[in-house]
């Protein structure tokens, strides 16, 4: 029998970014907020054996322990979905600060064409632009009315960036200037500039220089160390929930983190969530904890599946295409299925084992609906970039295509060219369908007996000829910048169950209108007023760039909504519109 | 034109093809292929690669007392872990090879722990052979995989040249690794090949981890790849247009 604990006002289910958020602005308004946190408690001081690839990178030290649970995979209907055992193949954040401490640090808004996706391909091509089981809709939202919401995110986070003349409308500069120009960027610029696209410095939280946040958190300017993309940052200077939200909520003294409790249930009843059932990780005890207010901030997976084990909202059925929990699963694959160009490089050698996660540049002309698709066979598109994140030993060992992948000459080749390797590559945006999307897996469990989450996703043509589109940009790319031997990347027959890249988005979608959607534009849920689902898992679609963007900007956008639904003392935020409008 | 810029003049150590170590090393018939001991496999190691002294060779003033078998029970199978790591990642002009990096003793520390016993991993049944694209599937943990693995390596090599695989020549040797990285050899429970990937995998990782794990030994592995391991920063080197070498710096620095 689970213990009764006293109720509190709001209680996040996880403390990363969306959860830290959530947490910092409801505390800073004076509400009492409880963060429950699988992992535990992490600070700078956890940091300080960073420069460890081994214990990183292959190991995952910081990624989800997949021993109790992971998720089950299939291409297709027609396949038996089997469980992702290795954890080298499930890498999300696992202890406080989530994603947002291993991140890249690479920075994006989505574009107005995202927001309303179908609208605008609608408008400017026709309906047969979009092809049978595409399920594309708008994102009940448009770029201008979450504008303030990355704006508030990116001023938490100090994000360092330049004017992109592709890029959509701001309010306000980067807080902080670019990271700095290195010879690849260089070369990366000069090299797209004659081809004639628009190349600039790639934004990122990875700070340019020291920064002090509007809630007086510091983060420090950037070393170029290297340890960066799966680690900490041992400086401080990587942008991560540690180091801002968290202690900002802390230092209210409205917030409780409770950390090594897994939350299993969201208690509903009556149309109303209770509160959440949760397992104390090391003790095993099981505990209730009633809130006013639940707000699931927990990775794209666990969102949907903790929905869909509590039996709230409406289970998509791919069939019929009804239902909206599980609907359309996007995965931004950059593991296999990559679409890029490698170039080695006999005469030259780069000092690529510096760097940083964020370090990079990238052109955005050929994103979004940012030029005339009526000639392609695709809609959106793909941002192309370069980046020095600063090679590991272990895991960089490139050798030209044709080379053994051992002994003797793949050591010298290794060798020769560890420092010798560029990759530009283009990462694309994602489309939903109608059968890729997220249930609860029929066979595998959990130690507790609790069924898996199963994706079902594949490839579709849309998917594949943007993956060749955009390689063979970046093979010109590659072929100006001098490249000796320029391989462009293969396409794959199907994806792999590899998520490694934590870009996994929708089951929880948000729109305007329940028969379609999840939650309304706040990460409301349209069936529950007091429950919020916010992440990652409200996206319809994933876009051609990293999510952390626009994830942060929907959290500062829910904590607004929370803090106006209890305020109001209940109620929908959003006037739900008719379904057939957008969709 | 390469452009390499010293920044710390120790670097470039003699890298001559046939020091003193190495003539002692062939002589001892780790190089071709002779019957080596564990013992003698741990005792020959303990300076750099590029150091020409006949102390380097012959004394060993402070022994390794982390060079001792947790996992490899057996000191066939070590021997014969030791011989497939050295034809993946062997010794030639650039350096070192996996013996000498001290990766067997890596490899064995590494399936002793978590690693090999699949801590973080799913392991729950039912296991079945799935797509491609559905991942390993096998009920084996690491360990398991590889002492069977490790074992049918050396069958293999009885059966097709009558010896022992460290006893068997180079070329021999490769063609009975191909075998299993071509998924040729039959095991129980998983394939030849994805037992050889972990292998090359593990090999790769004890040239190049940080050798607090016990292997990259003297940090030997990073210097061949011009990889300067642990340093601290490189905010005043990141725009620099010419490579630059520096002499690698390990964890144990930030610990003393």
């Amino acid at each position: 029998m689970a213990k009764k604990l006293d109720k509190v006002e709001v209680v996040t289910v996880g403390v990363g970014w969306t959860g830290g958020i959530i947490a910092a602005e409801l505390a800073k308004a004076g509400y009492q907020v409880l963060g429950l946190e699988r992992g535990k408690e992490t600070s700078l001081d956890d940091y300080n054996q960073i420069k460890d690839e081994l214990k990183y990178n292959p190991r995952n030290e910081m990624m989800n322990d997949l021993s109790d649970a992971t998720l089950t995979f299939r291409n297709n209907f027609d396949t038996e979905a089997l469980p992702i055992r290795d954890n080298g193949n499930l890498r999300i954040g696992k202890d406080t600060g989530g994603g947002g401490s291993h991140w890249a640090a690479q920075y994006h808004r989505y574009f107005p064409y995202d927001y309303e996706i179908y609208s605008k391909t609608v408008e400017r091509y026709g309906k047969d632009k979009i092809p049978e089981g595409m399920t594309i809709q708008d994102w009940g939202i448009t770029y201008d009315e979450i504008e303030p919401y990355y704006d508030k995110f990116e001023k938490m986070a100090g994000i360092s960036g330049e004017e992109d003349p592709f890029g959509p409308q701001r309010s306000n500069p980067y807080p902080t200037p670019p990271m700095k120009d290195v010879p690849i960027t260089k070369m990366f610029k000069k090299a797209a500039k004659n081809l004639g696209y628009h190349p600039l410095t790639l934004a990122s939280a990875t700070l340019s220089e020291s920064y002090e946040n509007p809630d007086g958190q510091r983060i420090n300017a950037c070393q170029y160390c290297a340890f960066c993309y799966s680690h900490g940052c041992q400086f401080g200077a990587k942008s991560d929930p540690i180091i801002t939200v968290i202690p900002t909520a802390q230092e209210t003294n409205n917030f409780e983190l409770r950390t090594n409790a897994n939350v299993t249930r969201i208690l509903y009843e009556d149309g109303k969530a209770k509160g959440v059932l949760y397992t104390d990780t090391r003790t095993g005890e099981e505990f209730e904890q009633p809130a006013d207010v639940v707000v699931m901030t927990s990775y794209t997976f666990n969102n949907v599946r903790l929905l869909l084990l509590s039996e709230i909202g409406t289970p998509y059925n791919p069939k019929t295409g009804e239902g909206v929990i599980g609907k359309n699963f996007c995965d931004h694959h950059v593991a296999d299925g990559a679409s890029n160009a490698v170039g080695f490089f006999n005469e030259k050698k780069f000092n690529l084992y510096m760097g940083a996660g964020g370090l990079g540049a990238i052109f955005y002309d050929l994103a979004a609906d940012n030029f005339d698709h009526s000639d392609v066979d695709f809609i959106h598109g793909g941002v192309a970039r370069i980046t020095q994140g600063g090679s590991g030993a272990i895991s960089h060992n490139p050798v030209p295509k044709g080379t053994p992948t051992w002994g003797r000459e793949f050591k010298e080749k290794s060798l020769f060219y560890a420092n010798r390797m560029l990759n530009v590559n283009f990462m694309f945006a994602v489309m939903p369908y109608r059968d890729n999307y997220l249930d609860l897996d029929p066979n595998y469990t959990d130690r507790s007996g609790d069924p898996l989450i199963r994706v079902t996703f594949d490839f579709k043509d849309q998917e594949h000829n943007l993956l060749k589109y955009g390689r063979d940009v970046c093979a010109d790319v590659m072929k100006e910048m001098g490249a000796d031997i320029i391989e462009p990347s293969e396409d794959v027959d199907h994806i792999s169950g590899s998520f490694i890249f934590q870009h996994s988005s929708g089951g929880a979608i948000m729109g305007s209108s329940p028969e379609t959607s999840a939650v309304n534009n706040y990460s409301q849920m349209w069936d529950v007023d007091n429950l919020f689902v916010v992440g990652a898992s409200a996206f319809p679609h994933f876009s051609s760039a990293n999510p952390t963007g626009t994830v942060g900007a929907m959290a500062y956008r829910a904590a607004e909504g929370i803090e106006e639904f209890l305020k109001n003392g209940g109620g929908q935020l959003v006037e739900a519109k008719d379904a057939k409008a957008n969709t | 034109m390469v452009d390499d810029k010293d920044k710390n003049k120790n670097v470039d150590a003699n890298q001559e093809e046939d020091s003193g170590r190495r003539k002692f090393l062939k002589n001892a018939g780790v190089f071709t292929g002779g019957v080596v001991g564990a013992g003698f496999l741990g005792g020959v190691i303990g300076h750099n690669w590029w150091d020409d002294s006949d102390s380097a060779t012959e004394t060993k003033t402070s022994p390794d007392f982390s060079e001792a078998r947790i996992f490899f029970n057996r000191r066939e199978d070590f021997n014969v872990l030791s011989w497939a790591t050295e034809r993946i990642f062997p010794e030639d002009d650039n350096g070192p090879g996996a013996i000498l990096l001290g990766v067997p003793y890596f490899i064995d520390k590494q399936l002793a722990g978590s690693w090999g016993k699949n801590a973080d991993d799913y392991m729950l049944g039912p296991f079945k052979d799935g797509e491609q694209t559905q991942g390993f599937q096998s009920p084996l943990n690491r360990g398991e995989i590889f002492i069977q693995g490790i074992r049918e390596i050396n069958k293999v090599s009885n059966k097709k040249f009558k010896a022992s695989f460290p006893e068997l020549e180079e070329d021999q040797q490769n063609e009975v690794l191909m075998m299993f990285e071509n998924g040729e050899v039959d095991l129980k429970n998983v394939s030849s090949t994805r037992f050889f990937g972990l292998l090359r995998q593990a090999t790769l990782e004890g040239a190049y981890a940080d050798p607090l794990y016990g292997g990259n030994r003297n940090m030997d592995g990073w210097r061949m790849k011009e990889f300067p391991g642990a340093q601290s920063a490189y905010i005043n080197e990141i725009e620099e247009e010419e490579f630059i070498k520096m002499d690698p710096i390990s964890l144990s620095d930030y610990n003393k």
